[in-house]
């Protein structure tokens, strides 16, 4: 064990660092939940990928650098650091392209993962039905397959950006009559297609961050399946490991939210009492513990360990540390937290603290409820009964 | 930046554990508080045997000359245990602390303490009694700062009976004499703060034995307890009460280890580290044998059954080097005081 960066990671992290401060806009970009700011992020995609910095632990095939876990964290910790833009591709960099990653055709490689680094196809996660949430087995939309090709049919919903996306993946029922985890697979397919209507469905906030998918008859081709055919469920729950475990949320982004609050604190300083001061101790401790916990999990995983159950644990912690470090902010700010960003007698950013409170209300609820990551580790790790 | 353990520290702790599973039951224990002894004999003398009581002395002074890293996972299987008998204070305070001292007096006592064929007590000034002295042949005690080896014959003691029915703290009297002075209180210092660096950093890591041990008994109980016809471990109360202190658990683990790997940095930010380690592994320990209780119902309450020991060992280390607020003061003064961020992470200060 030995918990000091090389020498190269150190000039890694000077590299990160210079790049983004020439980079990052000084603009804050408009939310990516409305179509200006989509466009803004994306153009901020291409300006990353420009630098080589679109996903950098992927393969330089792929439009990565090759680089290992930890460097992936110290990119993210940079990233965080500077203050830079969301990445309104994160289902795709994050969350399909790993799964793509092991499972993928070479032709799908090579087809979708540069494009996804690029920014140039940005991904929604289509996986959710109205009558498939928790219960993601419950899913009903069809994949019927015609010669070469697919015909999709049924109703997703809540899938975040779908709005403003290029492209989803999908969880289908191939085999006709098959139940729950059987027959399903997993499928690509474009969301301008003709047969694919999205309705945009507003968040919590009022802008459109989520919508819903009507598929009627839309065809893909059926080399747009992702894994075996009826294999999807297991395909799913890869792509689920990486939500839960280490991509979704780097640590850094809690760091910086800590840090932030520490700072938000400092200026309040003559009106913190004992349980406020408190609280902001233990968020900055949290971020700390969930941010070991990663460098833990990727030294496990570089040197040839694996990541199983305990991603639900992760989930968990990072989801609920960030409702309080929110909330905390929220204390502090007294009476003008109410005050929305827009709000003329608002200072700097007292509406940050407001959106990210009330997106942190998300966080126990998406990538599986907090509810269904305890039922996991009771039944897979400490071993109860179903 | 390897966040792992080698395979020999794995195999060392392998050892431990088995020996512990073998020799440190409930039942031992029981025995043992029936019995009103110190320390059970024959099991001190087995994990004696295993070597590991220098294992943080220097290999000029007789022991191994290890570090920190290497002990960590062998405390938390001592917590896990809730072992009696005092290897990690004796292997991770007592042995070094004497250790890094040098003359005649030191040299007597050393290699004997170091091969734990001498035992011996701390009564440092984070501790208000000094644990373990009725078995010590010898004492380091504290005067104005300055460090004494005062023999056991020299001193008179008054038991303070604790929660832990295991855990034997004295009031220690004795008179400081040049003859017994082993360091001025300059020399002593830079000794002393380390110690109880390593006090909290032991402490925490069997605050995570504790924990998993009360996680374990309890979900052990819950797949065998039946109640309205089914386990009570397959109702999802039961479930995330357990998932929630399992979450608890996994996320001081990483901070413990984090703590034993920089303690040699003697910063503020190591500090900071072992003390946000103590606070969450003794905080899950306890949040654990609550939890354990809970689970077990009135089972939970009677002393028929084993989970109490787990509470109570967790107590006792929760005020032990250095209680909560005293820990939460050094995060505190790392948080205000040095830069935060997500670059921060392994930051390293100003040695004090
Ligand atoms: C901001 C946001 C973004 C999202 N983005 C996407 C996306 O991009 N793509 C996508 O496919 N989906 C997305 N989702 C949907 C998300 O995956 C689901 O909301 C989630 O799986 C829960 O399903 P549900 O909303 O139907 O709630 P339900 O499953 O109806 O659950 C309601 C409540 O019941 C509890 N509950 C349900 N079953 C159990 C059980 N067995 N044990 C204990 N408690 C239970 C839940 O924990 C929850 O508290 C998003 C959700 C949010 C909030």
């Amino acid at each position: 064990m030995k918990l000091d960066y090389t020498a190269e990671q150190d000039a890694f992290r000077q590299e990160v660092r210079s790049w983004l401060e020439a980079n990052v806009p000084a603009e804050k970009l408009a939310s990516f939940d409305t179509a200006e700011g989509f466009e803004q992020h994306r153009a901020w995609e291409r300006t990353l990928a420009s630098g080589n910095y679109g996903m950098v632990t992927w393969p330089t095939d792929y439009g990565g650098r090759g680089l290992d876990l930890i460097q992936w964290l110290i990119f993210e910790e940079e990233y965080h650091r500077a203050g830079a833009p969301g990445r309104v591709n994160q289902n795709g960099i994050f969350l399909l392209g790993p799964t793509m990653m092991e499972y993928g055709t070479p032709e799908q490689k090579a087809r979708f993962l540069s494009a996804m680094a690029a920014g140039d196809e940005v991904w929604a996660q289509a996986w959710s039905e109205p009558q498939a949430g928790s219960d993601l087995a419950a899913v009903r939309a069809t994949a019927v397959r015609d010669g070469d090709d697919y015909v999709l049919t049924g109703h997703k919903i809540w899938s975040s950006r779908a709005v403003f996306a290029d492209w989803a993946f999908g969880l289908f029922r191939t085999e006709a009559g098959s139940e729950r985890h059987k027959g399903l697979s997993l499928i690509l397919f474009p969301l301008d297609l003709p047969g694919v209507r999205v309705g945009p469905i507003p968040q919590i906030d009022g802008e459109a961050g989520f919508a819903e998918i009507f598929l009627d008859g839309a065809r893909v081709p059926v080399a747009n399946r992702l894994g075996d055919e009826g294999q999807g469920w297991h395909v799913c729950m890869a792509t689920a490991g990486f939500e839960r475990g280490l991509m979704l949320r780097s640590p850094a982004r809690f760091q910086a939210a800590a840090a932030h609050l520490v700072e938000l604190a400092k200026q309040h300083d003559e009106r913190i009492d004992g349980t406020v001061s408190a609280a902001v101790i233990q968020a900055a401790m949290d971020a700390d513990a969930y941010a070991l916990s990663i460098y833990s999990t990727a030294s496990r995983l570089i040197a040839g360990g694996k990541i199983g159950a305990e991603a639900s644990c992760n989930k968990i912690f990072w989801s609920e540390l960030d409702v309080r470090l929110n909330r905390t902010a929220l204390s502090i700010l007294g009476a003008q937290a109410e005050l929305l960003r827009d709000a003329p007698d608002a200072a700097d950013d007292i509406g940050h603290w407001l959106d990210a409170y009330l997106f942190s209300l998300a966080g126990p609820i998406y990538a599986g409820t907090n509810e269904i990551q305890r039922n996991i580790i009771a039944e897979r790790v400490l071993g109860l009964p179903r | 930046m390897d966040f792992t353990f080698s395979e020999e520290q794995m195999m060392v702790v392998g050892v431990v554990r088995e020996l512990l599973a073998d020799r440190c039951t409930p039942a031992d224990l029981r025995r043992l508080m029936n019995s009103g002894d110190a320390r059970d004999a024959d099991r001190w003398t087995a994990i004696r045997e295993m070597g590991l009581t220098g294992l943080l002395v220097p290999e000029a002074a007789g022991g191994l000359g290890l570090a920190e890293t290497d002990l960590v996972q062998v405390a938390e299987a001592c917590g896990y245990a809730a072992l009696p008998e005092p290897l990690v204070e004796h292997a991770g305070v007592a042995a070094p602390l004497l250790a890094a001292f040098d003359g005649a007096r030191v040299g007597e006592w050393q290699p004997k303490v170091a091969a734990a064929e001498a035992s011996i007590a701390v009564g440092h000034p984070a501790n208000p009694f000094v644990a373990d002295a009725d078995s010590a042949d010898v004492l380091l005690l504290v005067d104005g700062g300055a460090l004494h080896l005062v023999e056991k014959k020299d001193v008179t003691m008054v038991r303070q009976p604790s929660i832990d029915p295991f855990r034997r703290l004295f009031r220690v009297a004795w008179t400081p004499a040049a003859a017994t002075l082993i360091a001025d209180a300059d020399a002593a210092k830079p000794h002393l703060d380390k110690a109880l660096e390593r006090g909290a950093l032991f402490a925490a890591a069997q605050g995570l034995g504790l924990a998993q041990r009360s996680v374990d008994l309890a979900a052990d109980y819950a797949r065998e307890r039946q109640q309205f016809g089914k386990p009570i471990g397959s109702y999802q109360a039961v479930k995330h009460l357990l998932a929630t202190v399992q979450v608890a658990i996994e996320f001081a683990r990483p901070v413990v280890h984090a703590a034993a790997a920089q303690i040699g940095a003697g910063d503020l930010h190591a500090r900071a580290r072992v003390s946000h380690a103590k606070l969450a592994a003794l905080g899950a320990a306890e949040q654990a044998a609550r939890t354990g209780i809970q689970v077990h119902g009135a089972m939970g309450y009677s002393w028929e059954v084993d989970v109490h020991f787990f509470l109570k060992r967790s107590l006792a280390l929760a005020g032990a080097w250095g209680d909560e607020i005293f820990h939460r003061q050094r995060v505190a003064d790392r948080i205000f005081g040095a830069p935060l961020g997500p670059d921060q992470t392994f930051a390293r200060g100003e040695a004090a």
